[in-house]
């Protein structure tokens, strides 16, 4: 049968490509042009070629912030994917437990960031803060100020408290979705809890699986509101992370030329990790 | 209606570069016309790829080649751009 083609459908695309336009287009070439100059305001640049990104690739405040992000995406996927997938198996599949596990694991996805991160910088504290206060008269000494490690530690139980709800929401979409034959086969075969988790449940779970991981990744890499709110990327630089560093260059030290090439490289870094998921993504749908 | 675009910093070497890039668009483009479908195949990665994703893949590539460059080698760019048409050639070769 001959293709129709009706080229009028273009125009239905052209309002998202105006907002693109505007909301990531612009915006990102404007980033180039001042990845590439030095300015000190009022609109006038100076050329400087090269030399923000040879300075920003042989910087160690770069990499070393870097090295933070890929250590805090890390260990959040090693915590928040598991973690995940233990609550969602043990969440009710049916009756009124349903509704109200839902209900409860969608509420801290609800709160604005910049709200997660009030909470846990006054639930931290340890002369007001609930945590932080109980924590200290247990006898452990936690101050997530001036200790780099507690400091991690508080960001890291915070975005696990944020996010994991997320994991689990995918993850339960995916189980409730297996149809009853499969276990009802598995229980005839006498098939043991773990063969049916690794043999029906965490096959069925995948692809929700793969988009938890990518969402979370992203997200954690991406990370700015809740660890600024909390620690300011402090104790010293312990908790800088890339984005923090980079808000850090263009607004506070007003440094546009470098914060613009800063900028370049981790657009090109997310971009990187987007298509590789993504065709991760879209092969495992193709062999399905 | 003033259109100042001060803001955005223009300069012909930038200039030049997002030309080139919508050049390559435009040729995809035409491509894609004279040739429909975007020639999908399997190639080294082991995945089907179309044209698209093949450019794609060489302007990604490039970047991190110029960068890797930047960071290794030193400023000087042209061997590094030399590099990176070698390796869209191959993208689109093998890949």
């Amino acid at each position: 049968m001959d293709k129709t083609w009706n080229n009028k459908a273009w125009f239905l695309v052209l309002p998202v490509l105006v907002l693109v336009a505007f909301s990531a287009v612009i915006p990102l070439m404007t980033v180039v042009n001042y990845s590439v100059q030095d300015t000190f305001g009022n609109n006038v640049f100076f050329w400087a070629g090269t030399e923000w990104f040879e300075e920003l690739l042989s910087s160690s405040r770069f990499w070393e912030a870097m090295t933070r992000n890929l250590i805090f995406s890390f260990i959040i996927l090693a915590i928040e994917v598991p973690l995940g997938i233990f609550i969602a198996l043990n969440m009710p599949k049916k009756g009124w437990g349903v509704p109200v596990c839902l209900v409860l694991m969608a509420l801290p996805l609800l709160i604005p960031w910049n709200v997660v991160g009030t909470i846990w910088q006054v639930f931290g504290r340890n002369d007001i803060g609930l945590l932080g206060y109980y924590v200290n008269a247990l006898g452990i000494d936690y101050n997530y100020v001036q200790d780099p490690f507690d400091a991690w530690v508080t960001i890291i139980v915070m975005d696990v408290w944020h996010w994991t709800s997320l994991v689990v929401l995918l993850c339960y979409a995916g189980l409730v979705s297996i149809p009853d034959a499969f276990y009802q086969a598995a229980k005839i075969d006498g098939a043991s809890r773990w063969a049916v988790f690794r043999y029906i449940q965490l096959p069925k779970m995948n692809r929700v699986l793969l988009i938890a991981v990518l969402l979370r990744f992203m997200d954690s890499f991406m990370i700015y509101t809740e660890p600024f709110v909390v620690t300011g990327g402090g104790p010293g630089n312990s908790t800088t992370f890339l984005s923090i560093d980079l808000v850090k260059t263009a607004l506070g030290q007003f440094d546009l030329g470098p914060a613009a090439a800063m900028s370049l490289v981790y657009f090109l870094i997310i971009l990187l990790l987007s298509w590789v998921f993504y065709t991760v993504m879209t092969n495992y749908d193709a062999e399905r | 209606m003033n259109f100042d675009l001060t803001w955005m910093a223009w300069t012909w070497p930038t200039a030049a570069f997002f030309a080139t890039i919508l050049l390559l668009l435009c040729g995809m483009a035409v491509w894609e016309y004279a040739a429909p479908g975007g020639n999908p195949r399997v190639g080294i990665l082991r995945f089907e790829t179309t044209r698209g994703d093949r450019l794609f893949l060489s302007l990604l590539g490039s970047a991190f080649i110029h960068l890797a460059w930047l960071g290794l080698v030193g400023s000087n760019l042209w061997w590094a751009l030399a590099l990176s048409v070698v390796y869209a050639i191959g993208v689109f070769r093998y890949v």
